[in-house]
């Protein structure tokens, strides 16, 4: 769509990506996690149109049956810098954005309370879990289970972990609609904000500059008039 | 401000058998009551029917009549009893809301879902925090408290929607000594400001303590009520499942033994 070529994404990707994440001192931590995050994808991506890129000429390497071509390369080249822009994207926003923050400026903004609870606490679930995970783990060890060594010792000792993580979840499940219930969580109708992230003018100015330059390169695109 | 339950009788969704039967309990302002019985006795529910989660939460066939200050709440939704009888229960973890980040924002919670105005919020809060004693917790995070500052902090939570009742259910079946020492002193210390309490517990040493009144289920049954000493002195209580304190099981073994009270309290000093 609005990443085509290489200039595109890349001009996005240093515009819109690490222009940002300076700025709010993460560069370093996006610079890891989008990588991680676009690897597999970015591996298959090469490794499919390098070698089996249709109608590619130049010959650069020969596998056997298996031709590496420059056009391949090209084209493989460009897919990567699309999905560094994307992955990017999506690590700048997890990096810089509190959970809490983004829920509360929702429901400010009209979602229900409802929706922005769960949304909320899936978001905290996962720590949660994660510790309750490590409690049972330690359980476990403490009465035999072999969490560490092969392979296989590590897949077969998943099972007694992630049994009792799962049910022990669903078991307070109960306990917990109640708890909420007994505090006026069902109680129809709005909530008391306690809070509002800041937000500075400059800020809603530059959302909506971001909003109208997404159109814009949209429409630049689409005419061919952006790379 | 007296929570009155008259001839309750409750069956839960789905089952035959009644958990409740013919139970009649006054609850004033001020008191605490203790409630005993051997596990199955129907302690749980009688603390889901006081609150009034059974049957509005989860369902299930109630009889008698609930009435607070001679007003029957029978039509009254959930929301509205929750501001005059608060529930806590023994699961210090799973009573919070799992979605704060601050003990000032999980005890602001429940006043959040009132829509109060943000200052009111505040004021029932830090009045919250300083009546069960956390007040020095309130920028800590929930997950990281130990159980017995967590059960302080859902204790708070409930306080902050200003019920006269409370109704809990076990608060210190999963506490270390110490975590139950902070929530008996708390609790005490509620009841003295006209908090009426209304608290199952197996533990009988705590209500010796704690409680004016102790009444007994068996088999969903009433069994017997009354002054604290005298019916945490009754010898029926082992039969009915009942552990009774360490003082009284003491007394009794010495009466057993021969040895006359004097002599047991000067055998008690010498030690």
């Amino acid at each position: 769509m609005v990443l085509g070529g290489l200039v595109g994404p890349s001009v996005l990707l240093a515009v819109a990506v690490i222009a940002p994440a300076l700025a709010a001192g993460v560069l370093r931590d996006l610079a890891r996690t989008s990588a991680l995050l676009a690897l597999p994808i970015a591996a298959s991506a090469l490794l499919v149109n390098v070698f089996f890129f249709p109608g590619g000429q130049t010959e650069l390497l020969r596998v056997g049956p298996i031709v590496a071509t420059a056009e391949g390369l090209a084209f493989a080249i460009e897919i990567l810098a699309r999905i560094m822009a994307i992955s990017g994207a999506v690590t700048l926003f997890y990096l810089t954005t509190r959970p809490a923050d983004l829920v509360v400026d929702l429901e400010r903004r009209g979602i229900s309370p409802r929706v922005a609870f769960v949304a909320n606490a899936s978001v905290q679930t996962v720590p949660a879990m994660v510790e309750r995970a490590s409690q049972i783990t330690d359980a476990q060890r403490a009465r035999g289970l072999d969490t560490e060594g092969g392979l296989w010792k590590r897949l077969s000792g998943i099972v007694p972990i992630v049994g009792p993580v799962i049910l022990g979840s669903i078991a307070e499940v109960e306990e917990r609609t109640l708890a909420l219930e007994a505090r006026g969580f069902t109680r129809p109708g709005r909530r008391t904000l306690l809070w509002a992230p800041t937000d500075r003018a400059w800020e809603a100015v530059l959302r909506w500059a971001l909003v109208i330059a997404l159109f814009g390169l949209v429409v630049l695109r689409v005419t061919g008039m952006f790379p | 401000m007296t929570l009155t339950l008259a001839a309750i009788g409750y069956r839960y969704a789905g089952s035959g058998e009644p958990a409740l039967l013919d139970v009649d309990l006054e609850l004033r302002g001020g008191e605490v009551i203790g409630l005993v019985g051997a596990s199955e006795s129907g302690k749980t529910t009688l603390c889901l029917v006081a609150s009034g989660l059974a049957p509005r939460a989860i369902g299930g066939l109630l009889r008698g009549r609930i009435a607070i200050d001679g007003e029957d709440v029978d039509s009254w939704p959930m929301h509205r009893l929750s501001q005059h009888v608060g529930i806590g229960f023994q699961s210090p973890a799973t009573q919070l809301s799992q979605v704060t980040a601050t003990v000032f924002e999980e005890v602001a919670f429940g006043p959040v879902n009132f829509a109060l105005p943000r200052d009111e919020v505040a004021a029932r809060t830090w009045d919250a925090l300083s009546t069960v004693g956390i007040t020095d917790l309130a920028e800590r995070d929930p997950r990281r408290l130990s159980g017995g500052q967590q059960q302080l902090l859902a204790i708070a939570g409930l306080l902050a929607l200003g019920p006269a009742h409370l109704v809990l259910d076990e608060p210190t079946a999963q506490l270390d000594p110490e975590g139950t020492r902070l929530v008996t002193d708390a609790l005490a210390r509620l009841a003295e400001g006209g908090t009426a309490i209304l608290v199952a517990e197996q533990k009988t040493d705590v209500l010796a303590a704690l409680a004016s009144r102790i009444a007994v289920l068996d088999h969903g049954r009433l069994v017997m009520a009354g002054p604290s000493d005298e019916v945490l002195g009754d010898r029926r209580l082992t039969e009915l499942g009942v552990t009774p304190p360490a003082v009284v099981r003491l007394r009794q073994a010495a009466a057993a033994a021969g040895i006359g009270a004097g002599l047991l309290a000067e055998a008690l000093i010498d030690a």
